[in-house]
């Protein structure tokens, strides 16, 4: 799968390959969420994304997307099967949810183990929740390529290790590909099987157990390669933000 | 067909029904509180309210242009400055840096401003002032069936790209990613939206016209659970709220229009008391 980028992103080459966990991580304003946008076709860009499915031939790749913290008014009158009706099914959902949507969203839902959700009000649901049920819709038909941005931005411990849980089963049973965008280097490189750094252009492209010890990622996050031993963890999760806080703060704490 | 209407409605044993303008207004309010319940539901999803506020209000610049070019009847003018109205809006929303609601109201601030200059012209104001308040009761058969019509239009519509406008609605990306053209459909909402609000101007009024659209979809959304729920209830806080204030307005000899949004207005106040058990 190749995409060219302009201004923003040049000289973007990424193949990626079913049932790989791919982890793109960079600085705020790398493009990351921009890179994911042109790949949606959201936003114009030259460079083209190609997808060779293993029967043969070539077709445009389908693709699930997962978007950042989802914005709801609490009370909003829509449930999580009103969102699978109006996203899969062609009838109006107003007519309801057909027999063949209500299973097929059921069946999304086990997979993100949300299924009692399946009749709750978007508006009440928690972060985590709401974060699991658009991963299940993005899983609604199953995808080629499965694109998270920042998924679990806002989390609890506890949320973010059961949707990483999620993911990696889900690119095991499924053979996704998946493309992970995350701030979180060191929770990312426990997970992912490949790791991207992200500014601008790719500035590295490697297996993400390696990502956290090289030279090139170091520099980018910050660090002298040449300094003593960088302790793994805690991680310097905040420390590429270009607005990060202060070391002592009580966030690069964490 | 409206001769049916009006045999239906005479049967009835109140004084009102015996008078033939009472009979239309009450279908032309019937055919139109559904349109507006209807789109309105969206347009509080997608918090477009301000937006048809805005187009409510720059019909005046719409009447004025076509009193300008000559017509006797300004309505294709008015539906035409509010199509380009709303498409300059929504690639104002797609393209533009700038607060949607900044620009929605300089927008409308001039619209008024120059509709209101036009038409004051020469000290003529106060023969465009029905335009204001609007008279359900001046309506024509003939334009009851437009009203069908357009009613008609707005449904089709809505079949076809309900589920379209809805998803963008909650999340534009997630639209996308699923194939749906979310721009042309949001282009296509706020032409329909505009065209509805525009016809009904010279009924309902352009200080009233946009709490049609508004009151009964946040009713409705007091207290619905589901999206189907949400729906009906607007169609029936709608249609509650135009028959009512008809029929009070009728003997309260006052303005239909406002009088049907004060009852829309207490239908309001009623499921915020509801919500609240």
């Amino acid at each position: 799968m190749r995409l060219g980028g302009r201004a923003l992103l040049a000289d973007i080459n990424l193949h990626m390959h079913c049932g790989e966990l791919t982890a793109l991580v960079g600085p705020n304003g790398a493009g990351k969420t921009t890179l994911l946008r042109a790949m949606l076709g959201e936003i114009p860009h030259t460079g083209e994304l190609q997808f060779f499915p293993y029967q043969g031939g070539k077709r445009m790749p389908r693709i699930g997307y997962v978007p950042q913290k989802v914005d709801l008014d609490p009370h909003a009158p829509v449930t999580v099967l009103d969102l699978f009706a109006g996203a899969c099914g062609h009838r109006p959902l107003w007519l309801g949810a057909s027999r063949r949507v209500r299973a097929a969203a059921t069946a999304a839902l086990a997979e993100v183990e949300a299924v009692a959700l399946l009749d709750r009000p978007l508006g009440q649901l928690s972060g985590g929740q709401l974060q699991r049920v658009f991963l299940a819709l993005a899983l609604t038909p199953l995808p080629d390529l499965l694109l998270l941005d920042e998924p679990v931005s806002g989390f609890d411990t506890a949320g973010i290790g059961l949707f990483y849980t999620i993911i990696s089963r889900l690119r095991r049973c499924h053979d996704l590909a998946i493309l992970l965008i995350s701030h979180d280097l060191p929770a990312v490189a426990a997970v992912a099987d490949r790791m991207i750094l992200l500014n601008h252009t790719v500035i590295f492209d490697g297996p993400a157990r390696d990502a956290l010890t090289h030279p090139v990622v170091m520099q980018a996050l910050g660090f002298d390669p040449q300094a003593p031993a960088v302790p793994p963890a805690p991680a310097p999760w905040a420390v590429h933000r270009r607005d990060a806080p202060p070391a002592d703060s009580p966030e690069n704490a964490a | 067909m409206i001769a049916v209407w009006h045999q239906l409605i005479t049967q009835l044993p109140w004084e009102w029904a015996q008078f033939g303008f009472m009979r239309l207004a009450l279908l032309a309010v019937l055919l139109l509180t559904p349109v507006f319940a209807l789109l309105g539901c969206l347009v509080v999803n997608n918090q477009m309210a301000f937006f048809s506020e805005a187009i409510g209000h720059a019909a005046l610049t719409g009447i004025a242009l076509g009193v300008l070019a000559g017509l006797g009847n300004p309505l294709w003018a008015m539906i035409l400055f509010a199509l380009l109205l709303a498409l300059g809006v929504t690639a104002l929303r797609r393209w533009s840096a700038v607060s949607t609601d900044t620009v929605i109201s300089l927008v409308m601030a001039f619209c008024v401003a120059l509709g209101v200059v036009l038409l004051s012209r020469g000290g003529g104001f106060a023969k465009y002032s029905h335009y204001l308040i609007g008279d359900l009761l001046a309506v024509s058969p003939g334009e009851v069936a437009g009203l069908a019509v357009l009613l008609l239009g707005v449904l089709l519509t809505w079949v076809w790209l309900f589920n379209g406008w809805f998803l963008a609605s909650l999340n534009r990306a997630v639209a996308r990613s699923r194939g749906f053209p979310v721009w042309g459909l949001e282009a296509v909402f706020a032409a329909v939206v505009a065209v509805a609000v525009t016809v009904s101007i010279p009924w309902v009024g352009v200080l009233v016209v946009n709490s049609l659209l508004i009151l009964p979809a946040a009713t409705a959304r007091n207290l619905a659970r589901d999206l189907r729920q949400y729906l009906a209830l607007a169609l029936l806080a709608g249609w509650a709220a135009g028959l009512a204030g008809l029929l009070a307005s009728y003997y309260w000899n006052t303005a239909a229009g406002g009088t049907i949004v004060l009852f829309a207005m207490g239908l309001f106040l009623l499921s915020l008391l509801m919500r609240r058990r």
